[in-house]
């Protein structure tokens, strides 16, 4: 008599068996949190980055200065009433830069995600395409990469009433074709690969092809792209505030902040320099994440077993 | 490579097209300039005055028909009417232009010598407490916005004239205003003295990222086999770096620092407005805020061509500098 097994059997089996090994499954997702993990800087980073995010959008419920309201001070030095100091007409410097950072912050992390999200339909659906697709596409994403984003973004911020939206959008208009390029080239690579063809076998549809195949690979450098982007995002729209043509009274950002205090760096310094000094935390810090993301999507990077 | 460089240019043309007609739109509805001038006059303009103006300024004209006059007055030298009565806009494009050129130019030229000397030394000396300070002070400016760090060299340079008792560091203009030209000799050093703290906040955000690139293609270099076997080979430690290793290094910088020049562009922009130069930026920025169409689109075209001539140079620097690469 032949003994057949039944499936149940089998299933239990295997617990069993895999105990013989000792080596861990490890998802490509946890290879590169373990990566990123080991390096220093970039976690330092990312905890600074978080606080400062923390701060700027949870402080102002919990602070009694609102950004817009007089107080009866005026040019106060920084004081354990105003640990930023007043400006000359009586606003609380300490709401002021956490309204300032978390205004720089959202348009920064709009940018990222608005041209990140068209960037990469974009760049994968020329990728994948090919052919007239392709060339029409990318004939497009270059001449928007021809357009000087600095002073574009001026002429058309000059309409945009300072509503942090618009400016994003503006900036993000301009940006997305960086990204559609580092994808397609990606996606160039990834298409031949034979899990799209399995893919495509099995009978999947482009569309599920570009979202669920295509895209999640090329998840690496679309995440590298969006941290520099964040940057980008809030060099440009502090320096657009600056001039005059971002973010407008009585809203405020963080280069409107140093706009405003121009004029007073020697009597009044710490209006000056501590919104200057957020943005420096802003960018570096994002600068030293996206370094480690970029370390830690690099697959001949092999230091995870030590 | 004569006969590359001519595609090239017959190539950049239908592009300059396209992209003016693209900025064209865009600028014509960045706002209403005939609003501005109907309410912002006191007393107000008259109905015929409004009209008149709008006429003036082409606003009553349909779109295609506005940028077909401009594009086609540009290669006869006309630049199109401004909403300022009396400014040549020609004129005013090239005068700026020459100031900024010595702006940019001279920032270029330092940023990429302190690149250069930075990024070598850094690779050459790399893991050393010297190539971590480098490093760091890189990334700093890297994440130093332009504006905040003029406006501390601003007041560096008035303190230094305070300290030293001269006027050299201009901080305010290319040139003194009321400069009694005596001699050649203290027209160039009123220039240079109003050059100085501009040119080092122009080039700093460069140096930053051109540090990186030599650093790192230095790195990629000695490595190399070629520069080891040089080495082997008995030569000097400062003929394989100068002669060996750098040359071949400064390759990608060559490409990289043309096609920054977008980049440098929109920092003169607002290193101009904080040090008041009466250059590009400023033009900009007026035009932009009177919604002045065409002087805009002068700016623009204007960076438009300097970005696709960068494009091209850097293309051509590529094939001089590196013998593998061959355009036919």
């Amino acid at each position: 008599m032949t003994e057949i097994d039944a499936p149940g059997a089998a299933d239990s089996r295997r617990p069993a068996r895999e105990h013989e090994f000792t080596v861990e499954q490890r998802s490509q997702t946890r290879l590169v949190l373990r990566r990123f993990a080991r390096h220093r800087a970039a976690m330092a980073s990312l905890v600074v980055f978080v606080l400062i995010v923390l701060w700027a959008f949870v402080g102002p419920h919990l602070w009694h200065y609102s950004y817009a309201k007089f107080t009866p001070d005026n040019s106060q030095a920084p004081s354990r009433k105003h640990p930023f100091g007043t400006d000359s007409s009586g606003y609380d410097a300490y709401a002021q830069v956490m309204r300032g950072t978390q205004t720089s912050l959202k348009v920064a992390i709009l940018i990222a995600l608005g041209s990140t999200a068209v960037g990469a339909v974009w760049g994968a659906v020329a990728g994948f395409y090919r052919g007239l697709v392709d060339a029409v596409m990318m004939r497009v994403a270059d001449l928007v990469l021809t357009l000087p984003l600095f002073a574009i973004a001026l002429v058309i911020s000059s309409r945009s009433g300072g509503s942090w939206y618009w400016i994003a959008a503006v900036i993000a208009g301009l940006t997305w074709a960086y990204v559609a390029r580092v994808v397609r080239s990606t996606v160039l690579s990834l298409r031949e690969k034979e899990f799209v063809e399995a893919a495509r076998a099995l009978g999947a549809s482009d569309t599920r092809i570009i979202l669920r195949h295509l895209l999640p690979n090329a998840l690496g450098p679309i995440i590298v792209n969006a941290t520099v982007l964040v940057a980008t995002g809030i060099l440009t729209e502090t320096a657009l505030s600056f001039v005059g043509f971002g973010v407008q009274p009585p809203d405020t950002s963080l280069g409107l902040l140093v706009s405003q205090a121009q004029t007073a760096v020697d009597t009044r310094p710490w209006l000056f320099y501590i919104p200057g000094a957020f943005i420096i935390a802003i960018a570096l810090t994002i600068n030293f994440i996206g370094d480690g993301l970029r370390d830690a999507f690099d697959p001949r990077q092999q230091r995870v077993r030590q | 490579m004569l006969a590359y460089t001519v595609r090239r240019i017959l190539v950049s043309i239908p592009v300059l097209v396209v992209s003016t007609f693209v900025v064209f739109l865009v600028v014509v509805n960045s706002g209403d300039p005939v609003a501005n001038f109907a309410t912002s006059r006191q007393p107000a303009p008259s109905k015929a005055a409004v009209a008149a103006f709008a006429r003036h300024i082409h606003a009553d004209q349909p779109v295609m028909e506005r940028y077909w006059h401009w594009i086609t007055g540009v290669l006869h030298g006309d630049f199109g009417p401004s909403v300022q009565s009396n400014l040549d806009i020609g004129h005013d494009l090239f005068t700026r232009f020459r100031v900024t050129v010595t702006l940019v130019a001279s920032a270029m030229v330092i940023a990429l010598l302190l690149a250069v000397v930075f990024g070598v030394f850094s690779a050459i000396r790399q893991y050393s407490a010297a190539d971590y300070a480098i490093t760091f002070v890189g990334f700093l400016f890297l994440a130093m916005p332009v504006f905040w760090f003029a406006v501390l060299l601003k007041q560096a340079g008035i303190w230094f004239n305070e300290q030293t008792g001269s006027q050299f560091l201009g901080t305010i203009g290319e040139k003194s205003p009321y400069l009694e030209v005596d001699t050649t000799w203290n027209e160039f050093t009123d220039r240079l003295g109003h050059l100085v703290l501009p040119t080092i906040t122009l080039a700093l955000v460069s140096f930053a990222s051109w540090t990186r690139y030599t650093r790192a293609s230095m790195l990629e270099v000695l490595g190399s086999d070629y520069v080891r076997l040089a080495r082997a080979k008995g030569l000097r430690r400062r003929t394989v770096l100068v002669r060996h290793a750098l040359r071949t290094a400064l390759i990608p910088l060559a490409t990289v620092t043309a096609l920054d020049i977008a980049i440098i562009l929109g920092g003169a922009v607002i290193t101009e407005t904080i040090f008041q130069w009466h250059g590009m930026g400023e033009m900009l920025v007026q035009s932009a805020q009177a919604v002045d169409v065409y002087r805009t689109m002068a700016w623009l075209l204007l960076s438009a061509v300097v970005v696709i001539g960068f494009n091209l140079l850097a293309d051509l620097l590529y094939a001089v500098l590196d013998p593998r690469i061959r355009y036919d």
